[in-house]
């Protein structure tokens, strides 16, 4: 069982769940999945960049989600065309030309598949570095505006008018999250980072009384999905990142459904 | 409270230290909104600014606002002078949100400056608070978000609006009623000098709207916060009000409410009780506003009556 590159799935899979937990809970909670999903699905792009040029894929694709969810903050401001139809378009766009360019760069024999899923059995130590290092960085960031990322969740205009810095905050945000999706993507792929993103918070909702432990119970049941999910991956021998979201999934259904039993609302 | 509602005809405040500063003021401030506005099309035009008041909490001078090609708000000139409550009224879409806004910050004005008093504490209600149920916390905790509140500052402010049983409480199952209160509690937290509260008594009855009032009124007086309150309702204000704005994206009249407890009819109507906390404001107004909400000029009124 503890083979190195079963170990160093474990622990990439654990480290990023950590971090996912409180990330996930304010993407939840800003109603930010859509926009996740847009940083994510852009990630593609960053995955055919580095091939093409050969530079380091975590880099590119760090690069590229910082760029666009930068470009998604500018695009925010104009109110033509309503956001999440926005956050859609930029999203499936960004496949697109993600996917044509992946396809260009390595040639027809290239396995999208792990791309779009992820490929947990193949992180290397260098990855397991980088998760690490991005990881202390996103939740050392996420504690500092901890407070006012949570007030302005509430309210954006109290914390506002109470002396918040809410676009400063808001930025913070932004560029954890792209962080966080950058390092996800090498674990669940472009396709499944926001549904490791969002699946613990939700599950953790109907057990919480205070934020904080929504965030604890969310890094529990992304930890569990991470051992569980491997388990089943290697035991019949299928995808390590679909079987993850599918014990959220499960996790997640039998978290809400006493609530939903109950018509709490 | 007795004292005070047994004055009869004005529902002013009897506290030499409140009434003082805002009856000067208002006087003051009575002069250019009394003057008819004789202007083609009934544009305000830019007036001569008037000085800042010198104990304002918030001085607004000449605010001008335009979003989407849609004029908002149209050189207007508000103070709140220390210890005073003052109303603000206007129908639908005449900016009294947007001016609340500009004053705290919040937006800002194409043309005009606030002044706001140097090391003022804000007490801010807004105006919608739908309370996202995505987000665990309670009551206590809501109070303390954001700034550091002691645990015993939290429940004290809880027992002055009545609602020290929520504490523990979570706010998604919360009534709009005790959400209200709640919502007043954490704006009284860090002793603000000003109340600021846009549409407090949205969406309860005018038995729950004076009790709120007679609240807000007893809390300034002991403690002689300004107030700055948004009312829904064009005629039927809080009885404490010492001053009174008619916002219809100008300043359309201001003035001293009228109690309605010396209106044998409201007194039957509301019950003595809510009676007193509620007060008539008439307006003088020297224009009116066509359908679109432009000003129309006394010449321009006349030939429409004719």
């Amino acid at each position: 069982m503890a083979e190195p590159f079963l170990m160093r799935a474990l622990l990439a899979g654990l480290g990023l769940a950590i971090v996912a937990a409180p990330l996930g809970c304010f993407v939840v909670w800003r109603r930010m999945a859509y926009y996740g999903e847009a940083v994510a699905q852009a990630g593609l792009i960053g995955i055919a960049v580095g091939l093409a040029f050969s530079v380091n894929l975590t880099a590119s694709v760090l690069a590229v989600t910082l760029a666009v969810s930068l470009l998604l903050v500018a695009l925010s401001r104009q109110q033509l065309v309503p956001f999440d139809s926005l956050l859609g378009l930029m999203a499936h766009a960004a496949l697109a030309v993600g996917v044509i360019a992946a396809s260009l760069a390595r040639g027809p024999q290239l396995d999208l598949m792990a791309f779009l899923f992820g490929d947990i059995f193949a992180v290397s130590a260098g990855d397991l570095g980088w998760i690490y290092l991005g990881g202390a960085l996103a939740l050392g960031a996420l504690i500092y505006v901890w407070r006012p990322l949570l007030s302005l969740c509430v309210h954006e205009d109290l914390a506002a008018a109470e002396g918040t810095p809410v676009e400063r905050v808001k930025l913070v945000f932004v560029l954890v999250l792209a962080l966080v999706v950058a390092m996800a993507i090498k674990i669940v792929g472009v396709l499944l980072t926001i549904a490791f993103l969002i699946m613990p918070a939700a599950a953790a909702r109907p057990l919480s009384e205070t934020p904080e432990q929504m965030a604890l119970f969310a890094a529990i049941f992304g930890s569990l999905s991470v051992g569980l999910g491997l388990l089943l991956s290697v035991s019949f021998d299928i995808p390590g990142g679909p079987s993850i979201v599918l014990v959220l999934a499960f996790i997640f259904v039998a978290a809400i459904f006493p609530a939903a039993v109950r018509g709490q609302h | 409270m007795a004292a005070r509602s047994a004055q009869g005809v004005l529902a002013r405040p009897t506290l030499a230290g409140h009434a003082q500063p805002a009856e000067g003021y208002a006087r003051d401030q009575h002069q250019p909104h009394d003057q008819p506005h004789d202007q083609p099309h009934g544009e305000p035009q830019p007036r001569p600014a008037l000085a800042p008041v010198a104990n304002a909490l918030f001085s607004a001078r000449s605010i001008w606002l335009t979003r989407a090609g849609r004029a908002i708000l149209q050189s207007v000139d508000i103070d709140i002078a220390e210890g005073e409550i003052l109303t603000l009224i206007g129908p639908n879409g005449a900016g009294k949100t947007t001016l609340v806004r500009v004053l705290l910050g919040l937006e800002k004005p194409d043309r005009g400056t606030v002044q706001r008093k140097s090391g003022l504490v804000v007490g801010y209600v807004p105006q919608r608070f739908a309370i996202d149920r995505a987000i665990p916390l309670t009551v206590a905790r809501f109070i303390a978000l954001g700034r550091r509140v002691k645990d015993e500052d939290a429940k004290r402010a809880l027992a002055d609006v009545g609602a020290d049983k929520l504490a523990d409480r979570q706010l998604s199952e919360l009534s709009g009623g005790e959400l209200q209160r709640v919502m007043l509690a954490r704006a009284l937290v860090g002793s603000p000098g000003v109340l600021v509260l846009d549409e407090p008594a949205r969406g309860i009855d005018y038995t729950g709207e004076a009790e709120l009032y007679a609240l807000i009124g007893r809390l300034r007086s002991e403690r002689g916060f300004g107030v700055l309150l948004v009312s829904h309702d064009l005629h039927i204000v809080m009885a404490q009000s010492d001053r009174v704005i008619c916002l219809n994206r100008h300043v359309c009249c201001s003035g001293v409410p009228q109690s309605v407890a010396q209106h044998p009819e409201y007194a039957r109507l509301f019950g003595a009780q809510v009676a007193r906390a509620l007060a008539l404001y008439q307006h003088h107004h020297d224009h009116r506003h066509d359908l679109a909400g432009e000003p129309q000029t006394p010449a321009a009124r006349a030939s429409d009556q004719a």
